[in-house]
């Protein structure tokens, strides 16, 4: 690999780290706080994704378009935590597990209903699509824009959780559930602000991740999810900035696999991938980043 | 089982003791069953506190002490029987609202927010609290008795050591400003010296008019402080009477104070 080949490989690898680790916050969010693996998370990604897609087709400037995006999918995802999982809390971890994939496969059928299985032409700014050359790089603005929004919102979150008492809240109620009730915390607040959250970021990594690919479609959520799903176990489930270390640590290995790797092979990406979740949970159940503390009863 | 019951305890207009108390409780717990799914942890458990009172409830490993004072912060709900506060039923409300009524606890094991600060930890415990501006004359009031939580503010709470946990437990449960407060063991595992401390807490916020029901293992101790207590053995409550009356009873005597 050529130096200005690594150069552009590596903003490629923090594009991709930076959507992987959007998603997987929302993921992290809600596992701490409710104990649920929320698979569907992906399919509120893909419904944000959409949600851009016919704002910008209204002929709404973008910033509209994403703001509008945003808060549709926030309703989604308060609906989903209303309808779906508020009737089945502290139920079993495999009963919360199987309504989750119900919620995600229902999404996924309804959007193919909705939306046709056709992808769909992402409308991303013009703006956005361009390539610059710094210094011999070859580097996408999709790219940097991607990094920097990543960062803008991770730095809010962290603001807001450790300044605002609801921020504070939250992260007692992700240390000790029982705990915080008796500290008089709203159990159901802290759970709809996670949801709330989580959607928010889930659906600018839907079109962020429309902007990279160019394209979208109902079953788009699964795959981003899914390396979600494995930054967070890479991270030790339920921390977010282990969530996030993980997220990266995924997008670098997932570019470099893919560059480093023969042609021929580069289309079983996913496959090292999972291969390497297997390998980690196998050697360090809790995690790469994750304390060895038993689990929560 | 309930043979031993104190007569004074049944249901009826007698329940609240003779001349010189009409008041009624300012906590009744009457007849609860809780359950763990099929296992019953509390078998129709009734207890009264009054305003002002220092209640001890005491029992052996298991007895149902924990799951009664969760029943009453409303973690777990009777399958039946009634909870009522100050002349309201608590039995159906959510755990924050029993907070916001002005029942706070300081549970078994501490639980403290062991990624949090001091401070933070503290500052949840007021999450109810409307006036927020009395929040640091509530601070003042939780340093004057636990000196110690002062110099750790900005320390991690998981970092204190076991006495200082407690005390963080206790004075966070204070900055909700209760007119009942529940305290789970809250001398378990400390040093003598430490025990004495917290002790001397206890006495001090009763003679502040705080109420509070008391579980403990250290019977002795509690049953010096308590005005009265009650005992309970698998999930019922087998005897009940003042703290002289109980301390001088040959039964818990032999069970509890290891004569
Ligand atoms: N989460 C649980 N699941 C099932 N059974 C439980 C659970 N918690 C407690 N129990 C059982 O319920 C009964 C009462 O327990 P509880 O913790 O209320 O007793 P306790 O009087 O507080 O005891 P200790 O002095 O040990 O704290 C015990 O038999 C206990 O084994
Ligand atoms: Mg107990």
């Amino acid at each position: 690999m050529s130096a200005s080949e690594f150069g552009q490989q590596f903003v490629n690898a923090l594009g991709l780290g930076s959507i992987y680790a959007l998603v997987a916050i929302g993921l992290a969010m809600v596992f701490g706080i409710l104990r649920l693996i929320n698979f569907a998370h992906g399919e509120v990604l893909m419904l944000g994704a959409f949600a851009a897609y016919y704002f910008a087709a209204a002929g709404l400037p973008f910033l509209v378009v994403v703001l509008l995006a945003v808060l549709t999918t926030v309703a989604i995802g308060l609906l989903m935590e209303r309808v779906a999982y508020r009737g089945i809390r502290g139920a079993p971890d495999v009963a919360l597990l199987l309504t989750s994939l119900a919620v995600s496969i229902a999404l996924q059928n309804g959007a193919l209903l909705a939306f046709d299985a056709q992808p769909k032409p992402f409308p991303t700014p013009a703006a956005i699509q361009e390539q610059l050359t710094v210094g011999g790089i070859q580097i996408s603005v999709t790219n940097l824009v991607t990094v920097g929004v990543a960062l803008l919102l991770m730095a809010l979150l962290t603001l807001f959780v450790t300044r605002t008492r609801l921020g504070t809240a939250m992260r007692a109620t992700a240390e000790n559930a029982m705990a915080a009730q008796l500290m008089g915390i709203n159990l159901s607040t802290v759970i709809v602000a996670a949801f709330a959250i989580g959607s928010a970021l889930a659906a600018v990594a839907g079109i962020l991740w429309g902007a990279r690919v160019g394209r979208i479609e109902p079953l788009m959520g699964f795959i981003p999810v899914l390396k979600a799903f494995v930054a967070t176990v890479i991270g030790g489930f339920g921390s977010i900035p282990g969530a996030v270390v993980g997220a990266y640590l995924l997008g670098f290995g997932e570019i470099y696999l893919v560059a480093l790797l023969p042609g021929e092979l580069s289309g079983y990406r996913d496959a090292f991938v999972f291969a390497a979740l297997i390998v980690i949970l196998l050697f360090r159940p809790q995690g790469i980043l994750g304390s060895s503390e038993p689990e929560k009863i | 089982m309930n043979g031993r019951k104190d007569a004074g305890q049944t249901q009826g207009p007698l329940r609240d003791g003779g001349p010189g108390s009409p008041a009624p409780p300012l906590l009744a717990v009457e007849e609860i069953r809780v359950y763990y799914g099929a296992i019953q942890a509390v078998r129709g458990v009734s207890l009264d506190v009054r305003e002002r009172e220092l209640v001890a409830l005491l029992g052996s490993n298991g007895a149902g002490k924990t799951t009664t004072l969760r029943t009453i912060s409303g973690l777990f709900r009777p399958r039946s029987g009634k909870i009522t506060y100050d002349g309201a039923d608590l039995t159906k409300l959510a755990p924050h609202r029993i907070v916001a009524a002005g029942i706070s606890q300081s549970p078994e094991g501490r639980q403290i927010f062991g990624s949090l600060t001091v401070r933070e930890n503290l500052l949840l415990g007021a999450t109810p609290r409307k006036d927020r501006k009395g929040l640091g004359g509530d601070l003042e009031r939780v340093f004057d008795l636990f000196p110690v939580l002062k110099e750790r503010l900005a320390q991690a709470g998981g970092t204190l050591s076991g006495g200082e946990q407690q005390m963080l437990a206790m004075g966070r449960a204070l900055m909700a400003r209760p007119r009942l407060l529940l305290l789970d063991e809250p001398s378990l595992g400390l040093a003598p010296l430490m025990v004495r401390r917290i002790f001397e807490v206890v006495s001090r916020l009763k003679a502040e008019g705080v109420t509070i029901l008391l579980v403990e293992q250290n019977a002795r101790k509690a049953l010096e402080v308590a005005d009265r207590a009650y005992v309970l053995e698998t999930g019922t409550v087998v005897l009940s009477g003042t703290g002289l009356e109980l301390a001088a009873n040959p039964e818990v005597e032999r069970a509890y104070l290891g004569a």
